[in-house]
Parts: structure tokens; C-alpha cells; sequence
């Protein structure tokens, strides 16, 4: 049924969207800017890409304006989808930037604890997250104010629900709040695109169990000789997820990265992670490994039709591309050009 | 004589030649003690200037270093400048300075220590922690040398003032006090030379006025006494009888004219 009646509503973003894909830099173009000496061929490089006209009128060239310009035109590009965008898949978008307003909504609690002036703050929020009621965030002076007269009226209120008390967010906490509102975000978006049913669920289940995943390995590596016990850590997994329930049990139970290897060992596609080296290995590291993974994936959700996770998939896949411009960029002008083959093709 | 300019102003008695002997003696002392202390402030310098070539040369890699890893940390988990600014509350890392005394020359030494904990632990707990607390040791590492060398470059500031001023006073010491010192001795020692001769001279020319005085009185004695002798004979023998009466009152009225003293 689902491909019955997409073309109607969906059909021409879906379109937009593929064609945006293919202007993904490919292969040979990351092997070409690979061998660029300078930033300035760097800019020749992408002038054959889309990015092309972005860096024309740029005199002076810095890895930090690259990215910013990168991500104008990711952000453009995503606000032309999403102004053509009609119910439901306007709200699955819309879901997709809940992301990034848990990441300014963070930081502008961050700003508020430390009373600095939250205005300044307001240029640092990532423009995918940014929302009508957020320059009132800095009206607010205390967290508890902040929620009462701001963060209630925004989609991101449900999340804060678990977290909520007033003596918890003191900065000590500000990192275990992000990654709670973030668990309740990847459950509920999880959800929600099982409300879809049909290929969306599928590849949507699929994406955002390796993303719950994910999050849970990183959690558990990165809390390895912290302060955070073993019941907070535990508290923090997504419960969706393939390693959820009894991988994560075993996870909130490790105390070194050997007890995690076995718990991803039952895992056929999470063993690789930790095959050949250990996750502060030289060459790769497990997070270029989770990319990896994440790219192939999101590269899948292309190969199907009539369903959404393509938004998702493009806008991951493109933000990896700007990664990977990113790291290009700075290892050609911080002159390292031995790991510059660290980045991650995508296509 | 061109050292007579360059000599101090003192009156030439043997006073003065033995103070400035002694002055002499004090300004050598000094000397070779202040040249001894240039040598090893000297010895000191070449040596903090070989760290610090050393020290500037691993900076530039540890810095490099250190800012890849900090690419690192943006490529995996996006700019995290302000939340990393906003978690610190305490330095961890600070810096201690104390001195080092080397040839009575104070040093400053800055030394660096952690203290408090790691206000950034959690800080990328749910993508690229470990990036996040790799860069920041790589980056304290970078603040090690970066004290280190500052430490290093106070103490070859200073040290170079310092070598530079001992050099000068040893110059001075050793071109323009110890030649003034050595002049005026010469000046003195020719000047009481000069009044010696001046004496012995003196001396020689009145022993000469003596004895022309004497030679005369014997001559006009003599001649007298042989006028008187004629004028006996001449005369009659009896007032040649008491020829010496009043031959003393002669002498000695001759005597009175030349002796003065």
C-alpha cells in the first residue's frame, strides 16, 4: 500500500533527495582531494562538486569557514526538503532535528549555569536544531525557570521528564542529562518510525538500533576509569537496540574493553568492530569503525523505495561527507599527510 | 705622557702609594673573582641555550601533535570548545614558580603541576570520550614544554643581562681601573723619585757651597797669615810674638758670613 499512494505526497522530495545524493563526492573525488597541497587546491578540487559555488567568493580559506560553509549548504539543502515536506513525513524530519536541539538545548543550560551572556551562545547552536522559543532560553536564569517557561512548549519536553529536578542539573551532570535526553529521544524516534510499518520500519529499526548501539559501547568504553558507577551508566543504554536487554546487562557489567569484545562477539556485525585492533589502535579506531558501519547502512537505505529513512540516511551521509572534508582539510594544512587516508568513502 | 690623563687626582706621598697599592691588589681580586663568575655564567647560558633549541624544536612537534589531536576530537565528535570551557570550574593544570640560584643570580623556574580532578571526563561520553581525553593529554603535554621553555627563556633573558653586565665590569675593571691604579702608582713612584733626586741635589749643591767656603777661608787665611808674616819682618819682632790674638776673631768673623745655619 505504502508504495500505492507515496508518490503523491512524497514523491518529489524523494526525488530532490536522490538527486542530492548523487552529488555525494565519490571515490575518485576524496582521491583527488587526498592529494591536494594546499587548501586552495582543495577549493579547486570541490569547485567541480556542489560545493563549488560556496567557496567561490571566499579570498581566505581556513578549515573552520569550510566546514561552516559545508554546513550552509547541508542546512539549506535540508530546509528546502523540509518546506516541501507534508504530514507525516514533515514530522519524521522534524524528529530528525530533535537531535541537534538536545545538543543546543544543552548547551545553552551549560551557558545558564554559568550565567555567561546565552546570546552569544544562540551563534554556536547547531542551525539544524535551532526553534522558534530557543532565544527565549536566555531569558531564563535557572534550569527549573528554563523548563517552566520554555523548554515545556517544546517537542524535547517529554524527554526532560526523566531528568527533571532542579538539583540534578548541575554541571556535573550536564553530560549524564545529554545522554539521557538523547536515550529518550532514540526511543521515542524509534517508535515512531515503527508507527510507519512497511520498509521505513524496516530500515529505520535497523539504523537507530545500530545509533542505540552504538551509544551504548560508547558509554561504556568512554566511562572506563570516570566517576560514573556502574548503575548510572546502566541507566543511560537505550533500551532498543540488538545488544538490548542482555548485551547491555553485560555491558553495565564491564569493566575493561575485553568484557566488551565479548559481549559484541555474539554479534556477527558488531565482532568486526573489535577484530585486529584494540579501540585506541593506531590505524583505526573503533569510532572510524562505527562510521564505517553507519555509512554502509545508510548507504543500504538507498537501494529501497517509497519509504523515509532515506531523509535520515542522506542527512547522516552528508554529514559524514562534511567530516570527511573536514579531516581532508585539516590534515592538508596541518601538513599530516600520512593519516589523511583516514576518512570514510561513501560512495 | 699619555697616562697622566688617566690617572686619578692624589697628591704623591707614600701614603697615598701604599693605599693605592692596596686599591691595585683589591681591583686584581675582583677581577679574577668576576671573570670567574662570567665563565660560569657563561658555561650556564650555552647551556639553557641548548635546551631551549631543544626545547623549541620539540614544541613545534608537540604542538603539531597536540592540534591533530585535537582534528581528531572535531572530526568524530563536532565542536565541543564551549563545553569544554564551561565544564572547568578549577585549573587543573597550574604552574609554580621558584628560584634557582646560580652564581648568586636568581632564577626563576616555573614548574608545572596537576591538581584537582579531571573536570572533562564525561565530556564526549557518547561519541569520541576517548578522542576527547587523548587530546587533552596531548595537549598537557604541550603546556608542559610550553612551561618548560618559558622557564628556560626568563633564565636566558636574565642570564644574558646578567653575563652582560659582569662582562662590562670586568672590562671595566680590567681596561680602565687597573691602568688608572697601575698610572697613578707609576705617576706617584716617579714623583717621589723626582723629589729624591731633587734632595740629593739640593743636598750635594750645598755640601759643594761648604766646601768652596772653606777652600776660600784657608786661601785668605793663608794669604793673610803671610802678610802679617812680611809685616813682622818688616815691622819688629815683638808683635809677631802674639800672632794668634786676633787671628781667632778673624775666623770666626769669617766663619759667620758662610755659616748660615
Amino acid at each position: 500500500m505504502e508504495a500505492l499512494f507515496f508518490n503523491a505526497d512524497d514523491g518529489y522530495i524523494e526525488a530532490i533527495v536522490r538527486g542530492y545524493r548523487s552529488s555525494i563526492l565519490n571515490n575518485t573525488s576524496y582521491i583527488n582531494l587526498t592529494q591536494c597541497e594546499t587548501l586552495e587546491d582543495v577549493k579547486l578540487q570541490l569547485a567541480a562538486s556542489d560545493y563549488g559555488t560556496l567557496l567561490q567568493n571566499e579570498s581566505h580559506l581556513s578549515t573552520s569557514m569550510l566546514a561552516q560553509k559545508c554546513l550552509d549548504k547541508l542546512v539549506q539543502e535540508f530546509e528546502y526538503i523540509r518546506a516541501h515536506a507534508v504530514a507525516p513525513l514533515s514530522q519524521f524530519l522534524d524528529y530528525m532535528t530533535y537531535a541537534y536541539m538536545i545538543d543546543n538545548v544543552i548547551l545553552l543550560i551549560t551557558g545558564t549555569l554559568h550565567e555567561r551572556d546565552t546570546h552569544e551562545l544562540l551563534d554556536r547552536c547547531h542551525p539544524l536544531g535551532v526553534f522558534d522559543s530557543m532565544p527565549a532560553l536566555c531569558v531564563a536564569t535557572n534550569v527549573a525557570e528554563l523548563y517552566n517557561s520554555v523548554l515545556v512548549e517544546t517537542p524535547l519536553a517529554p524527554y526532560f521528564k526523566d531528568c527533571l529536578s532542579a538539583e540534578d542539573l548541575d554541571e556535573m551532570n550536564i553530560e549524564i542529562i545529554r545522554n539521557t535526553l538523547y536515550k529518550a529521544y532514540l526511543e521515542d524516534f524509534y517508535y515512531f518510525s515503527q508507527s510507519f510499518g512497511g520498509p521505513t520500519a524496516e530500515i529505520m529499526s535497523e539504523l537507530l538500533q545500530f545509533e542505540a548501539d552504538r551509544r551504548s559501547l560508547n558509554i561504556t568504553i568512554n566511562s572506563f576509569g570516570t566517576e560514573l558507577t556502574k548503575d548510572d551508566r546502566a541507566k543511560l543504554f537505550p533500551s532498543i537496540g540488538r545488544l538490548y536487554p542482555e548485551g547491555n546487562l553485560k555491558l553495565a557489567k564491564s569493566d575493561d574493553i575485553d568484557q566488551v569484545k565479548a559481549t559484541c562477539d555474539v554479534f556477527l556485525e558488531y565482532r568486526q568492530f573489535f577484530d585486529g585492533s584494540s579501540s585506541t589502535g593506531a590505524s583505526k579506531t573503533l569510532e572510524d569503525r562505527f562510521f564505517e558501519y553507519e555509512v554502509h547502512l545508510n548507504k543500504k537505505s538507498f537501494q529501497q523505495q517509497f519509504h523515509y529513512a532515506l531523509f535520515y540516511s542522506f542527512l547522516k551521509l552528508k554529514e559524514q561527507e562534511i567530516r570527511n572534508i573536514v579531516w581532508i582539510s585539516e590534515c592538508i594544512s596541518q601538513g599530516q599527510k600520512e593519516r589523511i587516508n583516514n576518512y570514510i568513502p561513501i560512495f | 705622557m699619555s697616562g697622566t690623563s688617566n690617572r686619578l687626582a692624589v697628591f704623591p706621598t707614600r701614603m697615598t702609594l701604599s693605599v693605592m697599592k692596596q686599591k691595585l691588589k683589591g681591583a686584581q681580586t675582583g677581577h679574577s673573582l668576576l671573570k670567574r663568575k662570567s665563565e660560569a655564567l657563561t658555561k650556564r647560558f650555552r647551556d639553557i641555550v641548548k635546551k631551549i633549541d631543544d626545547a623549541k624544536r620539540l614544541m613545534g612537534k608537540v604542538m603539531q601533535v597536540a592540534s591533530f589531536s585535537l582534528a581528531e576530537v572535531t572530526y568524530i565528535t563536532g565542536d565541543i570548545g564551549y563545553q569544554v570551557q564551561e565544564s572547568v570550574k578549577n585549573a587543573q593544570f597550574r604552574v609554580r614558580a621558584k628560584q634557582e640560584n646560580v652564581s648568586g643570580v636568581m632564577l626563576p623556574a616555573f614548574e608545572s603541576y596537576q591538581e584537582g580532578t579531571n573536570a572533562n571526563e564525561l565530556t564526549g561520553l557518547g561519541r569520541g570520550g576517548q578522542q576527547v581525553q587523548r587530546c587533552k593529554e596531548t595537549y598537557i603535554k604541550a603546556v608542559e614544554t610550553l612551561v618548560e621553555l618559558a622557564s628556560l627563556q626568563t633564565a636566558f633573558v636574565i642570564l644574558d643581562e646578567v653575563i652582560k653586565l659582569t662582562n662590562r665590569r670586568v672590562n671595566a675593571i680590567e681596561h680602565i681601573i687597573i691602568p688608572r691604579y697601575e698610572n697613578t702608582i707609576k705617576f706617584i713612584l716617579s714623583e717621589l723619585d723626582e723629589q729624591d733626586r731633587e734632595e740629593f741635589f739640593r743636598l750635594k749643591k750645598v755640601q759643594g757651597k761648604k766646601k768652596e767656603a772653606a777652600a776660600r777661608d784657608t786661601l785668605e787665611r793663608e794669604s793673610r797669615q803671610a802678610a802679617e808674616g812680611k809685616k813682622v819682618r818688616e815691622g819688629g819682632a815683638t808683635e809677631s810674638v802674639n800672632p794668634s790674638l786676633p787671628q781667632p776673631s778673624d775666623l770666626l768673623g769669617g766663619d759667620d758670613e758662610d755659616v748660615i745655619f
